[in-house]
């Protein structure tokens, strides 16, 4: 790490002696040293990062007009929309936006499985990563119940009994989690104090990831750390450059939803008041939470003794968990999977099966989609438990480049 | 915890039927709407015609309790035409200082009024059907503003074989087919100030612009603004694209 520079502003160098904010800036933002060969796919880290903040921001605006009542909150979403200045666009922003974090941070997951990016030393880093999204998904899931209209209370109802699976002490629990014997004003209260309190908690989160990150530094496409510092460029200007162009496509793709078709992700059945008397038709998760719902709903047969809900539950937790795992599941030394022929292709058939379980979770359980999902949940397990691990063993990598500079066919340096 | 049995009958399975039944309605046929695409807006004269149709027809049954007279302000209605139209209802207020309740004319600060005091009196009024508020009925609904015009002009003769309950009415595009809200469009039914023809289609045509108006009050801002700001961001985003090629090159 190059020293940092001697501040010229006399009460910058007063601060910077006592509680060194700056050097630590420069350290972790300007002359952060980066691996010169990232592409576009690592700009969906910082990415999320700003959609986190967009959300707490206008989460934050969002709350100070929003009355957690089951017999206002509704009204109060709406009078949001139209007598808060701007109410309509600051709605509008925060609920899209939280498709658009999912979009990212799934972009910038599948990334790292891609290049092998939760491999030896970034473990930690990785497992960080899908505790984010865990509590993301909490997150998401108590905003979705807010604005109480019908698919707030029914999804929120259908959540919260899954906790009845477990045994002896599931229906206490759930009592516990309502507030009460059903879900009202108890549930929606704790829903809005949590779904305020979370998105901190991720910011916290976020800055271990950041840690654990800058320990190491960034992976690259080749998968092989930097090895000279010829391979490296400095964060500023060169990633501040390119992920503010990022920002930009981002936000010219979100905002043409958020202006142009604000309510494309929302089920219709949301603009219905919530009741507790009528089932809505169909309840479904929106859209990012389908492949985890579908694993959910995979699960149609008892087994032994364990009731099927239990095993549905289980399973559902499980697929997220499994993620963290995988840094060991995945036997083989090569990260990227450019020098991975098989992994290759796993790798996309895998990201197939996502979709088809997203597909899935967003289809009524009926007819094929039964057997279909099933397969598809078998197949997500079995990626993990049985491909990755044998690949490691049986895959003959391609040979991997000694260095990054090497894959770029750059000449060896002189004298190094 | 019957409720639980029920929802995990309606998350796995049993909803499922009811939706298989639900969806045997056809989807209502698109209709070319002035306010469709990304520069759409709604006609003033559609709007103030549909407005005519809503309070001499929907008003005696559907309240519309997010949308206040002044809101009417945003399309085009003058202050004196607000305080006419609102001046033209009773609402109750109070308690005065004498702590009685009293009634007074409507202002422009109120809520359209509802034409019922509670949903058990809108019930009991209706046979037993809610009829639900419409403030956000197009966003309510699968199709918007083609389902809600495909309702008011959907009602037929049932086909042969149909049994039509008790109380209840045909329609071609309301779920399962049986509405309990009777035709409310019939021929002529309301008198238009501009002389325009009051036929079923003109008015199921005019009241849908004024619900989808009533459902997103802020679609031709959101609209203009949208225009302007992703103008502004392509603009930037493509000087930042050539700052970065610039600040790349110098890379050896
Ligand atoms: C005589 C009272 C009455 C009048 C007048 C009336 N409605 Fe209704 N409306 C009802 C009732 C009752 C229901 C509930 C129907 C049901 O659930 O079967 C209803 C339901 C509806 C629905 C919901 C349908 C759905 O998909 O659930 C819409 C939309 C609607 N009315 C629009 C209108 C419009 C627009 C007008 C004016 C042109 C109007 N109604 C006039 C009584 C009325």
């Amino acid at each position: 790490m190059t020293p940092a520079p001697v501040w010229k502003n006399p009460i910058v160098r007063w601060i910077d002696y006592r509680l060194p904010v700056f050097s630590f800036i420069h350290h972790q933002l300007v002359d952060y040293p980066t691996p010169r060969n990232l592409s576009y796919w690592w700009n969906f880290g910082s990415l999320s990062g700003i959609v986190l903040v967009i959300m707490v921001m206008t989460g934050i605006v969002l709350a100070m007009s929003y009355t957690p009542h089951v017999d206002h909150a509704f009204d109060s979403v709406e009078r949001i929309m139209r007598d808060v200045n701007y109410g309509w666009l600051i709605r509008y922003v925060h609920m899209n936006g939280a498709s658009a974090f999912f979009v990212c941070v799934y972009i910038h997951l599948f990334r790292g499985l891609y290049y092998g990016s939760y491999k030896a030393p970034r473990e930690i880093l990785w497992i960080v990563g899908i505790v984010i999204l865990l509590t993301m998904m909490a997150t998401a899931f108590m905003g979705y119940v807010l604005p109480w209209g019908q698919m707030s209370f029914w999804a929120a109802t259908v959540i919260t009994n899954l906790f009845s699976a477990i045994p002896l002490i599931g229906e206490p629990i759930v009592a516990w989690l309502w507030g009460g014997f059903s879900i009202d004003n108890p549930t929606l209260n704790r829903f809005f104090a949590l779904h305020y309190l979370l998105p901190f908690v991720i910011l916290g989160l976020v800055f271990v990831h950041l840690w654990a990150l800058h320990i190491h530094k960034s992976n690259n496409p080749v998968g092989v750390e930097t090895k000279s510092a010829r391979e490296e460029i400095p964060f500023h200007p060169y990633y501040t450059i390119k992920d503010l162009f990022g920002l930009g496509v981002l936000l010219f793709f979100f905002l043409c939803f958020v202006f142009f078709a604000p309510n494309m992700f929302v089920e219709p059945d949301n603009y219905i008041p919530a009741n507790p008397l009528v089932t809505p038709a169909h309840i479904v998760p929106e859209w990012y939470l389908m492949p985890f719902y579908a694993i959910l709903r995979a699960i149609t047969f008892d087994i032994w003794f364990i009731p099927a809900k239990l095993i549905g539950v289980i399973a559902m937790f499980s697929s997220i968990v499994i993620l963290m795992l995988l840094p060991w599941l995945d036997t083989s030394p090569v990260r990227s999977a450019r020098y991975r022929p098989i992994y290759k292709q796993v790798y996309w058939i895998f990201f197939a099966d996502c979709l088809v379980l997203g597909y899935i979770g967003a289809s009524p359980p009926e007819g094929w989609y039964i057997p279909i999902g099933q397969i598809a949940t078998a197949y997500y397990f079995g990626h993990f438990l049985i491909v990755m691990p044998l690949l490691g063993i049986f895959e003959r990598p391609l040979p991997v480049p000694e260095s990054i500079t090497a894959a770029m066919g750059m000449p060896k340096e002189a004298g190094r | 915890m019957i409720r639980f049995g029920l929802v995990l009958a309606a998350a796995l399975g049993l909803g499922v039927t009811l939706s298989a039944e639900a969806s045997e309605a056809p989807k209502a046929p698109a209709q070319a709407w002035p306010f469709n695409g990304p520069l759409g807006t709604y006609d003033r004269n559609d709007l103030r015609r549909g407005l005519t149709v809503y309070r001499n027809v929907c008003a005696s049954c559907h309240s519309l309790h997010l949308v206040s007279y002044r809101h009417l302000a945003g399309v085009g209605f003058t202050e004196e035409e607000i305080k006419t139209i609102a001046a033209a209802v009773e609402v109750e207020d109070g308690p005065n200082d004498q702590g009685e309740k009293f009634s007074r004319a409507g202002r422009p600060a109120d809520r359209f009024k509802s034409p019922f005091a509670n949903p058990q009196a809108a019930r009991a009024a209706n046979n037993g059907a809610f009829p639900p508020d419409l403030s956000v009925i197009t966003k309510a609904r699968k199709g918007g503003p083609d389902y809600l015009y495909g309702l008011l002009t959907g009602y037929k003769n049932p086909p042969a074989g149909f049994k039509v309950l008790e109380g209840m009415n045909y329609n071609e595009y309301f779920p399962g087919h049986q509405i309990a809200m009777p035709a409310p469009l019939n021929e002529g039914g309301v008198e238009y100030p501009d002389g325009t023809k009051s036929t079923v289609q003109q008015m199921a045509h005019d009241v849908t612009t004024f619900l989808s108006w009533a459902s997103e009050p802020e679609m031709e801002e959101r609209k203009r603004m949208g225009l302007k700001v992703l103008m502004v961001i392509f603009v930037l985003t493509a000087l930042l694209y050539g700052l970065k090629r610039q600040i790349w090159a110098a890379l050896h």
